[in-house]
């Protein structure tokens, strides 16, 4: 298992730990995601879809269980280490963009570089340009997010993710609001880095559709892995 | 928007603290200046005569009457002069002989003090030069200078004569060689300088001085040097400190009162900094969440909050250093002294404004202290979902 970008062995997590309100959301999910592998995470509301996707991003800790990423167990990093590691080897794919608003398309792309190095410079200006280029929005990578289409929009937060040529690209419903042409397109667009780059994807979708163009369909149920394959 | 409008409230606190900084210093400086500039710093005078009870019987009931006192010599006055200019801090000393007399012409007389001085030596105690508004600050055989009021009451002009009449009987024909106005009235009526040895005679002190007047270095050091003189000598020693008493009392009041308003201004801006970076770190919640999904650490979240406040004290302090000088500019023109010249200066100190642009940035960065650590503290996951 060389190749596994990450592995959950046991993991639980459960929300307001030694109190009277305790509930475990997560029950033991065992799973493991190789490099260049494409797979679709989904399940109903309220199944851990999220959570998972959390701690899998180093957003969240889990409560029990062990989760490595490439190969290091994130049990024993410290709070900075975890940080540096989920901005090196993770790109987050958000439902809304979550672009950030004051700045352009640009410099939306070039803000994982800007953090990882401290400050901006022209290879990541350059890799920023390209990476918009192949989402075909170079013409208009110095507008504010606000002045592009929903598409366009979750295109530039495509290419940031990329920035840094992430391990592993998390997308939680990236083409939830978007409609079924436009949620095609970012589909593909996402498959295409996926081969080009050899990155894993966990993409979380409450579409058939998608989940069925995956190479992998992992289903959640009540905090339980159901169905996987 | 937010950030506009505690700029504009920090620029007006800074400004209001740099102008009322500059306008008291300066305006402090003056009066001392000006109170100052007609006194010595220090004077040495002699111990005053005090009678004493020959037989010291406690049962006997005596009264013991104030002695009047006497015009007399400061004892040993050249040892006393050469012990005080050795002085630390003591920058000129200058003996003078000092009475009263009557300056007579013609029917008309007028009592005035009679000054015996050295006047090389006295002008490095009051700067006579600078108020001389005829003739020369200088005196010489029977040439001596006088005072403006003095003159005009007696219908004097330059090199006409004067005679001084002491009560002992002797008098003096004067020829006036200079006529001073030194701002006050009383005094450009009262001195008449002559010089030490015609003012030892005329007086009935051959040899001796009255009182020796000190300058020193830092005028706020009169008082512990006086002190010290006071036991080095055993004569009694007077600091303008002790003789403007009430004037000092008054200008350490005003620095107390400055300096409340100050402090307030002070913690009302900082508490408006600290009230939008409140306010900020709510709204950009998202923001603040997406950045730490990108890597960003703790620290760098609690930095760019940090820089912020920071950057609105520094700004403010520039824009508000701009205001003061404004002020300051728009206040001396409205403001003028008797004669008509500007009450004080349209200047700012530099290092009113370093200083200002230091504590606007320090209590920037002190009052976005608690809302960036806020930041710094927020789950990402809520701040994403939210």
């Amino acid at each position: 298992m060389s190749d596994a970008v990450i592995e959950l062995a046991g993991l639980t997590k459960a929300y307001n730990v030694g109190t009277p309100v305790e509930a475990e959301v997560l029950h033991g999910i065992d799973l493991s995601l190789a490099q260049g592998e494409f797979a679709a995470l989904i399940g109903p509301s309220g199944s851990g879809k999220s959570t998972l996707l959390n701690i899998i991003g180093l957003l969240e800790r889990p409560t029990g269980g062990r989760l490595s990423i490439g190969g290091r167990d994130t049990a024993a990093l410290s709070e900075a280490e975890i940080t540096a590691l989920r901005g090196r080897s993770i790109g987050f794919v958000f439902q809304f963009h979550h672009l950030l608003p004051a700045f352009s398309a640009l410099e939306n792309v070039m803000m994982p570089t800007i953090i990882a190095r401290g400050a901006p410079d022209d290879e990541a200006e350059a890799t920023a340009l390209q990476l918009l280029d192949a989402v075909g929005l170079k013409a208009h990578a110095h507008k504010k997010p606000a002045e592009l289409s929903g598409g366009q929009q979750q295109r530039v937060a495509i290419a940031r993710a990329l920035a840094l040529r992430p391990r592993l690209i998390l997308a939680d419903e990236p083409t939830g609001n978007l409609d079924t042409h436009t949620a095609d397109d970012i589909f593909a667009l996402l498959r295409e880095f996926n081969r080009q780059t050899a990155c894993a994807c966990l993409i979380v979708t409450h579409d058939p559709r998608l989940a069925a163009r995956c190479d992998r369909t992992i289903q959640l149920v009540d905090g339980r892995i159901a169905a996987d394959g | 928007m937010q950030t506009l409008l505690i700029l504009a409230g920090t620029t007006g606190g800074v400004a209001v603290i740099v102008f009322l900084t500059q306008l008291i210093t300066q305006l402090q400086a003056q009066i001392v200046d000006r109170v100052l500039g007609t006194q010595p710093h220090v004077v040495i005078r002699p111990l005053e005569e005090a009678n004493r009870r020959a037989f010291d019987d406690p049962a006997s009931a005596v009264v013991i009457e104030p002695r009047a006192q006497r015009l007399r010599s400061v004892d040993q006055w050249e040892n006393v002069a050469r012990l005080a200019a050795a002085m630390p801090g003591v920058t000129a000393v200058s003996p003078t002989v000092t009475g009263p007399a009557f300056a007579v012409r013609g029917q008309a007389n007028k009592s005035v003090a009679l000054m015996g001085i050295d006047a090389e030596r006295y002008r490095r105690i009051v700067r006579m030069e600078e108020y001389m508004v005829a003739g020369r600050f200088a005196v010489d055989g029977t040439r001596a200078v006088i005072g403006s009021e003095l003159a005009k009451d007696l219908g004097i002009r330059l090199e006409d004569k004067l005679r001084v009449a002491l009560p002992n009987g002797r008098d003096e024909l004067l020829q006036v060689g200079g006529i001073f106005d030194i701002g006050n009235k009383d005094l450009n009526r009262r001195w008449v300088f002559v010089t030490l040895p015609l003012g030892q005679s005329l007086l009935d002190l051959p040899g001796g001085v009255s009182n020796l007047d000190l300058t020193v270095a830092d005028i706020f050091d009169a008082q512990a040097i006086a002190t010290r003189l006071q036991g080095a000598t055993g004569l009694t020693v007077d600091s303008w400190m002790q003789t403007n008493a009430q004037l000092l009392a008054a200008l350490r009041n005003q620095t107390v009162s400055n300096n409340l308003i100050r402090s307030f201004v002070i913690v009302i801006v900082a508490l408006g900094i600290a009230s939008v970076l409140v306010v900020s770190v709510v709204q950009k919640q998202k923001e603040i969440g997406i950045l730490r999904a990108m890597g960003a650490s703790r620290a760098m979240i609690l930095q760019v909050f940090l820089i912020q406040g920071a950057l609105v004290g520094a700004v403010g302090s520039i824009l508000g250093s701009l205001l003061a000088f404004g002020l300051l500019n728009m206040f001396s023109a409205i403001y003028r002294n008797a004669d008509g010249s500007p009450l004080f200066a349209a200047e700012l100190e530099p290092r009113f404004i370093v200083l200002a642009a230091l504590v606007a940035t320090g209590v920037g960065l002190a009052s976005a202290l608690i809302p960036a650590r806020r930041a710094a503290k927020m789950d990402p996951v809520q701040a994403i979902r939210s």
